[in-house]
């Protein structure tokens, strides 16, 4: 029946894609997004608004697209979100728009990531530019860090009419967007630095190198630097190991570093300076997005590289796109298996990594069913280089410095999901120091979040 | 962009640099340290803070060439800049926070190694800024590697330089100068602070154990942010796993898994090697020497 398949994406062939940098998908034609455009059915009570995070009007802008008024089409989305381009690339539609979109009931729902993709990506092309607002109120705002929580709560704020500084930690500006998701899955210099240029348009400062809690702490810029509100957006943290023997041996990264070597430094480009040692043979422990990132870099980076993860396939944390996409580039899955000792040669080095096999078991406390150890099952894997993509735990810098402010018994900060009002006055907090490790669509949430209360709270001073 | 205002070369591949980084002057303690990006492509090196100066919002830094990347940065001068310096990092000295009535109370040992010296010299001068007296011990390989003696002098309580080779000051190593002191001279230090090559400190907390005089060390591992994010600095301290840029960098050197650690520090021995040549050789390198593999 017509209209039940979506337009078909173009993507880079995988043989040649596992070998190269460039972007996987290639995004839809101004064709083929008005033919996509045209399968929404335009719903009164559209669910796909209330799936999305950020509450983007999503048949508004679709309608635009199917009439090909492009440029209004990006001001529909720029209403309700500053970094469309990395949206459209990087959150997981199938189970928030999409996944509720009427047209998936009997066919397949609505392209809504790709759609939002094209109209971020034909503004970019055709230099639209976003509305400054036309004066500010006066009042200074600290943003701490520049990942999707802080550029978000930075951008609503400025079109409110506050003057925002943002402060980040590291050299460049954008957080996970820069040193954590790949350039394959989100390309820096066209999607990543355009969207952050097109938050100092709306009059948003970023000062870099500033490690808020040691360069200067939130005190300070309160009471000597005149901001009258904070809002942090410091994101995940600390990288978890699994304190198996061998883990510090040469050779055995967090998927942290392997990923900051290689996304922000560069290491893959012979023209930067920043060495990785990329391995020939690779074992990533881990099921996550962050799991896939790293297998897929040290693919394109001339490695085999297996995943090593200890439920089955139904329970991995990842993206469904991301799976198949390292499927198809040859990456290869070691389910219910588990590491249990990294091996070293005598100068320290990765040899090899002994795991055991697993089964599943009763349902633990996420629901998913636990995994079980076979006894007697262990077998030695040959590889030189391990990189864990465990999750990550709360970084102590700001909340160890900041008198007042609340962490709860994970070392996350305690914040108004709400309103992002911490224990502390006039500071917000938002994303995964928030949370913990989530995705980049519920940190830019709750920088949206962050910027109402911040708003509420200096509106009323 | 952070403004270079003052190079001076003071030994054999050790140079000197006062850099304008006025939110590091205005917050750094004794014991932290910066990360310094010299260009758009250049690594993140970490580098100790040497001394500062409030209000001129100046750090001194001290760079030993190690590499591609240390050898590019020290051939800036006054007046260039470096694109990226962060910091403070790490977390200060204990001493800092302790009550000055207190520390009175402790004699000091200070025992700085090579390029050492440079972050010793700001705890040194700490102690003399709080009316403390410590004994600072300063080995060198050789007399033209001893670098900020007269700095150093006017700070510390004795001093003592040694030399490898014998040509200048006493001959022989750190350890044997401690053990003199400890032993021949009737000195007590209730603590040890030795900073230097990852071996002399190994040495020196072997030492000190057999001496029973607590030691704390500061480790400079190999790191990428050095804000805890990619856990590239880990090491093992008492067993358990401990980032060196959040949790150090100093630590209790009777402690620390020396042997593990020498091993870190050699991971990108052989990447780096080959970038150096790159540098030194500029168009004619091509890896064709068999040397070190090229661009393999």
């Amino acid at each position: 029946m017509e209209g039940m398949k979506r337009v078909p994406v173009r993507e880079q062939d995988p043989k040649v894609r596992a070998t190269n940098f460039e972007e996987v998908c290639l995004g839809y034609n101004e064709e083929e997004a008005v033919a996509e455009a045209k399968r929404c059915l335009q719903c009164k009570n559209a669910r796909c608004m209330k799936g999305c995070p950020v509450s983007i009007d999503i048949p508004g802008f679709i309608k635009q697209v199917a009439e090909r008024n492009f440029e209004e089409a990006a001001k529909v989305i720029a209403r309700s979100s500053a970094l469309p381009a990395i949206c459209g690339r990087v959150c997981p539609q199938e189970t928030q728009c999409e996944g509720v979109c009427v047209r998936g009931v009997k066919g397949e729902p609505v392209s809504i990531g790709k759609l939002e993709r094209f109209v971020a990506d034909w503004s970019r092309e055709h230099g639209v530019v976003p509305e400054k607002p036309e004066k500010t109120n006066g009042k200074k705002v600290a943003v701490i860090g520049s990942g999707p929580s802080g550029l978000t709560c930075a951008g609503d704020l400025a079109k409110m009419g506050y003057e925002v500084t943002i402060f980040e930690a590291l050299h460049e500006p954008g957080g996970v967007l820069t040193y954590g998701i790949p350039e394959f899955r989100l390309p820096k210099e066209t999607v990543v630095r355009s969207e952050i240029e097109n938050v100092k348009k709306l009059g948003v400062t970023i000062e870099t190198d500033v490690v808020v809690g040691k360069s200067v702490t939130i005190d300070e810029l309160m009471d000597e630097e005149g901001f009258q509100a904070v809002f942090i957006g410091s994101g995940a943290g600390l990288p978890k190991f699994m304190g198996i023997p061998g883990e510090n041996a040469n050779g055995v990264f967090s998927a942290n570093e392997y990923l900051t070597r290689s996304n922000l430094m560069k290491a893959f480009r012979d023209d930067y300076d920043t060495p990785i040692a990329a391995g020939k043979k690779v074992a990533v422990v881990g099921g996550g997005n962050v799991a896939m990132d790293a297998a897929r870099t040290a693919l394109r980076l001339g490695a085999d590289v297996h995943i090593v993860y200890r439920r089955s396939e139904a329970e991995l944390p990842a993206r469904a796109e991301e799976v198949h996409h390292a499927k198809e580039e040859g990456i290869v899955f070691n389910l219910l298996t588990n590491p249990v000792e990294i091996l070293t040669d005598e100068n320290g080095w990765v040899k090899g990594m002994v795991v055991r096999k697993m089964e599943l078991g009763e349902p633990d406390a996420s629901g998913r069913r636990r995994p079980v150890e076979i006894p007697g099952s262990d077998y030695t894997i040959d590889v030189d280089t391990v990189i864990m993509a465990l999750g990550t735990s709360p970084n102590p810098l700001i909340s160890s410095t900041t008198k007042g402010l609340e962490t709860n018994r994970w070392k996350c900060i305690v914040a108004d999901e709400q309103n992002g009002k911490t224990t502390k006055e006039g500071v917000y907090a938002g994303g995964d120091a928030v949370t913990g490790a989530a995705t980049v669509i519920l940190a830019m949430e709750a920088g949206k979040a962050g910027a109402r209360g911040i708003d509420e709270y200096l509106s009323r001073k | 962009m952070f403004q270079i205002v003052k190079s001076e070369k003071l030994a054999d591949k050790i140079y000197l640099m006062d850099v304008k980084a006025p939110r590091v002057a205005h917050s750094c303690q004794p014991g932290e340290f910066v990360i310094v990006k010299m260009d758009e492509k250049g690594e993140r090196i970490p580098l100790t803070i040497c001394d500062y100066d409030r209000e001129a919002g100046t750090v001194t830094i001290v760079i030993q060439t190690v590499g591609a990347s240390t050898e590019k940065m020290v051939r800036l001068k006054a007046g260039d800049f470096f694109e990226d310096v962060v910091g403070p990092l790490g977390n200060p000295s204990d001493f800092v926070r302790e009550d000055v009535e207190e520390l009175k109370k402790k004699k000091y040992l200070f025992v700085a190694g090579g390029v050492g010296t440079a972050p010793v010299y700001p705890q040194v001068k700490w102690f003399h800024e709080h009316g403390l007296d410590a004994d600072v011990i300063v080995g060198a390989k050789t007399k033209d590697l001893v670098i900020l003696e007269k700095e150093m002098e006017a700070v510390a309580g004795n001093l003592y330089v040694t030399t490898d080779d014998g040509s200048y000051g006493r001959k022989g190593m750190v350890t044997e100068v401690i053990k003199d002191l400890v032993e021949n001279q009737g000195k007590h230090y209730d603590v040890c602070v030795a900073i230097g090559p990852m071996i002399m400190m190994k040495f020196v907390c072997l030492l000190t154990k057999e001496l029973n005089i607590p030691t704390i060390v500061s480790m400079n591992p190999i790191m990428v942010d050095g804000t805890g994010m990619c856990g590239a600095c880990r090491l093992t301290v008492g067993g358990k796993v401990k980032f060196a840029c959040v949790d150090g960098p100093e630590f209790d050197g009777h402690e620390v898994n020396f042997d593990e650690a020498m091993k870190r520090q050699q991971m990108y021995k052989t990447e780096e090697g080959r970038a150096m040549l790159k540098l030194m050789e500029g168009d004619t390198h091509h890896g064709g020497c068999g040397n070190c593999g090229g661009d393999e």
